[in-house]
């Protein structure tokens, strides 16, 4: 046999797999169990969110419901009481949408400008200056909450949507100028050359080389902002006041009220729908994420 | 040097320093109008800043900067009639061609109908009129280089800077805008300040070349006086490939003596009187071979080590005093390694330098 028949007879094409080799077995295995185990909860809440409570009494949180209703859901968005207010999440929802939007509007702003200006116009005592910024991010939220309260009592916001608004950009900033910082620094320097010498300023620069480059790191922004503000607790019960609480603020109120039967199956509603708009967030931008996180990560 | 129309760049005791370290110290340098001039240095000896210098990018730490006998040291980048061009071509990749053109001019206020003039009398230059609409990423290096000149000649400026704008370029391409870039000045006629690390590129652009190592000016000639008169020991070393034969030793009765090596110096142009310790420097095509080697001013016998026909001519790398010695010869000379040459040198084609401040003698 020529060498020439032995290449063509011999072993050729990719190389066979078999599905069901004990590798895959205990990868896919184990992917599926864990993947199993944080899907629970969230089985567990929505099946108990669509019972209705004679059901739930029986006791199997497992099992899936016999007779679905979607009562549950229509109390915990528009009846259920708060206090003196018994309009549900909806008030809620509104509210945090009312701080959510301009906080990360606000926040994004002005943070990527800082970056901006940090990473490309190096004027004197910028390191100082986002040492010291840095330095905020590790400042225990605790420990300034009074401190903020006076403050925004001096200037009249206190328990006013904006005192609030005011807040969460401030403690965004040090997190949200690094982030922007180190994606603007890991754009080429030459093309900040070239502008400058093609006589664009400060905000022009920002404005027409910077942004049209900068999306990833823009979503990546408002993905953390709008996540963290949805989800903070502790700002929302501290600064503002019942008829403005923010959405998470309600849904304790709703869980932990002490009057009553405990209706699980309004809880969870009003749970998940609280924890609905970061989830869509996710869902809907969820590849840029990756993309913008790695590109700030490239330097820095 | 303001009112002298024939100076173009004049930079008078310019310092720079980041934090401790001094990149440039007390340079002083003066570009003719219409000049190519180019600066040429190793990586870290302070070219590129010196450029980003007269360009305003940097804020220097002392002395002036003057653009056609305008004082612009504390002038913007823009206002200072300076194009200029990057190495990574720095093309604005959300712009298309015309628009990465135009941005210099739109940000000047200038009107539509020029800036659409402007634009396509500088691509008509460098042909790059089917491009117009494309966006950078859609170009290959070479178109995206052109683009990158164009960005500075529809600004109409005094001045082009260029910074190392070829490196990124495969040989090939290299070669061809070399050329390009040198019919370009023909017909502009601006002065042009052009920064590389590479010697051909030098050798070839340039009406003159300022080398410079640590922030200092070694010589600043044009390329033919720097070859063959290096003002120092540096620059000896630094033109040429292979690099000039240096041979340490002292200059005593008007000889030279290295080891077994005595030339006479009688037909040496001394700039200066000297004695004592002295390096001596011949380029490798200067080296007589055979018959021409007869009545030199120093005759001896090398043996060749490695032969290496680069087709034009041959390379042959020898030793003398134990310190490698190249020649360079005809590529039709029959060499081949292990072969006993005689060996010639003038003293005329040589350079001394003063083994104390390594200056030429």
């Amino acid at each position: 046999m020529t060498e020439a028949t032995a290449v063509l007879e011999g072993a050729h094409g990719p190389k066979p797999r078999r599905t069901f080799s004990r590798r895959n077995i205990f990868l896919y295995g184990t992917l599926i169990m864990v993947a199993l185990y944080y899907m629970l909860p969230l089985y567990v809440m929505i099946v108990t969110s669509l019972k209705g409570m004679p059901e739930i009494r029986l006791g199997n949180i497992f099992s899936p419901p016999v007779e679905i209703t979607f009562q549950p859901w229509v109390k915990a968005w528009a009846e259920a009481c708060t206090g003196l207010n018994c309009d549900g999440l909806s008030r809620g929802f509104w509210n945090s949408v009312r701080i959510t939007v301009p906080s990360v509007i606000v926040s994004i702003a002005i943070a990527s400008v800082n970056g901006y200006a940090l990473a490309n116009w190096r004027f004197k005592g910028a390191n100082v200056f986002f040492t010291i910024l840095i330095f905020g991010a590790f400042i225990p939220y605790q420990v300034m909450l009074y401190p903020i309260v006076i403050l925004l009592r001096e200037i009249g916001l206190y328990g006013s949507l904006w005192g609030l608004v005011i807040v969460h950009s401030i403690f965004g900033m040090p997190i949200l100028t690094l982030l922007f910082r180190n994606y603007f620094t890991s754009l080429p320097e030459e093309l900040f050359k070239a502008a400058r010498v093609d006589g664009a300023g400060f905000w022009g620069i920002y404005f027409q080389i910077m942004l049209p480059m900068s999306l990833p790191i823009f979503v990546v922004a408002m993905i953390l902002q709008v996540t963290g503000i949805w989800n903070d607790f502790l700002f929302g019960v501290v600064y503002t006041k019942p008829d403005i609480y923010p959405m998470t603020v309600q849904l304790n109120n709703i869980v932990n009220s002490v009057q009553g039967v405990k209706e699980y199956n309004v809880n969870m509603a009003a749970t998940i729908l609280t924890g609905l708009v970061p989830l869509v967030i996710y869902f809907v931008s969820g590849r840029l994420f990756v993309r913008g996180i790695a590109a700030g990560a490239v330097k820095g | 040097m303001s009112g002298n129309g024939a100076t173009s760049v004049e930079i008078r005791n310019l310092d720079l320093s980041f934090g401790a370290v001094d990149v440039l110290k007390g340079l002083n340098l003066s570009v003719r109008e219409g000049e190519f001039l180019v600066l040429l240095g190793s990586s870290g000896c302070g070219k590129s800043t010196l450029l980003n210098c007269i360009a305003g990018l940097l804020d220097v730490t002392g002395g002036q900067v003057f653009i056609k006998g305008r004082n612009v040291t504390w002038a913007e980048p823009s206002e200072r009639g300076i194009g200029m061009v990057f190495q990574s071509y720095a093309l604005y990749p959300q712009m298309s061609v015309e628009g990465n053109m135009s941005f210099g001019l739109r940000n000047a206020r200038v009107p539509k109908s020029e800036i659409k003039e402007r634009v396509a009398r500088a691509a008509d230059i460098l042909q790059i009129e089917p491009l117009l609409k494309r966006k950078p990423s859609a170009l290959s290096g070479g178109q995206r280089q052109r683009v990158a000149i164009g960005r500075a000649l529809v600004r109409d400026v005094d001045v082009f800077l260029f910074d190392e704008p070829l490196s990124n370029l495969d040989a090939k391409l290299r070669a061809d805008l070399r050329v390009e870039l040198k019919q370009l000045h023909d017909r502009l006629d601006n002065t042009m300040i052009y920064v590389t690390h590479d010697q051909v590129e030098a050798m070839t652009l340039a009406d003159r070349i300022a080398i410079m190592k640590d922030g200092i000016i070694q010589q600043l000639a044009s390329p033919g006086e720097i070859y063959s008169r290096p003002a120092n020991l540096y620059v000896a070393d630094f033109i040429g490939s292979p690099a000039m034969n240096l041979q340490q030793g002292k200059v005593e009765n008007g000889r030279f003596l290295a080891g077994e090596i005595s030339v006479s110096l009688d037909s040496y142009p001394f700039e200066r009187k000297a004695t004592g310790e002295a390096w001596f420097g011949i380029r490798p095509e200067h080296v007589l071979v055979g018959d021409e080697a007869a009545g030199a001013d120093v005759e001896f016998t090398i043996k060749a080590e490695v032969v290496e026909p680069l087709g034009s001519d041959t390379l042959v790398l020898t030793s003398v005093n134990d310190k490698r010695f190249w020649l360079r010869i005809s590529g039709q000379s029959k060499v081949a390694t292990g072969d006993s040459l005689r060996a010639g040198v003038n003293a005329a084609d040589a350079s001394l330098f003063d083994a104390g401040d390594e200056k030429r003698l």
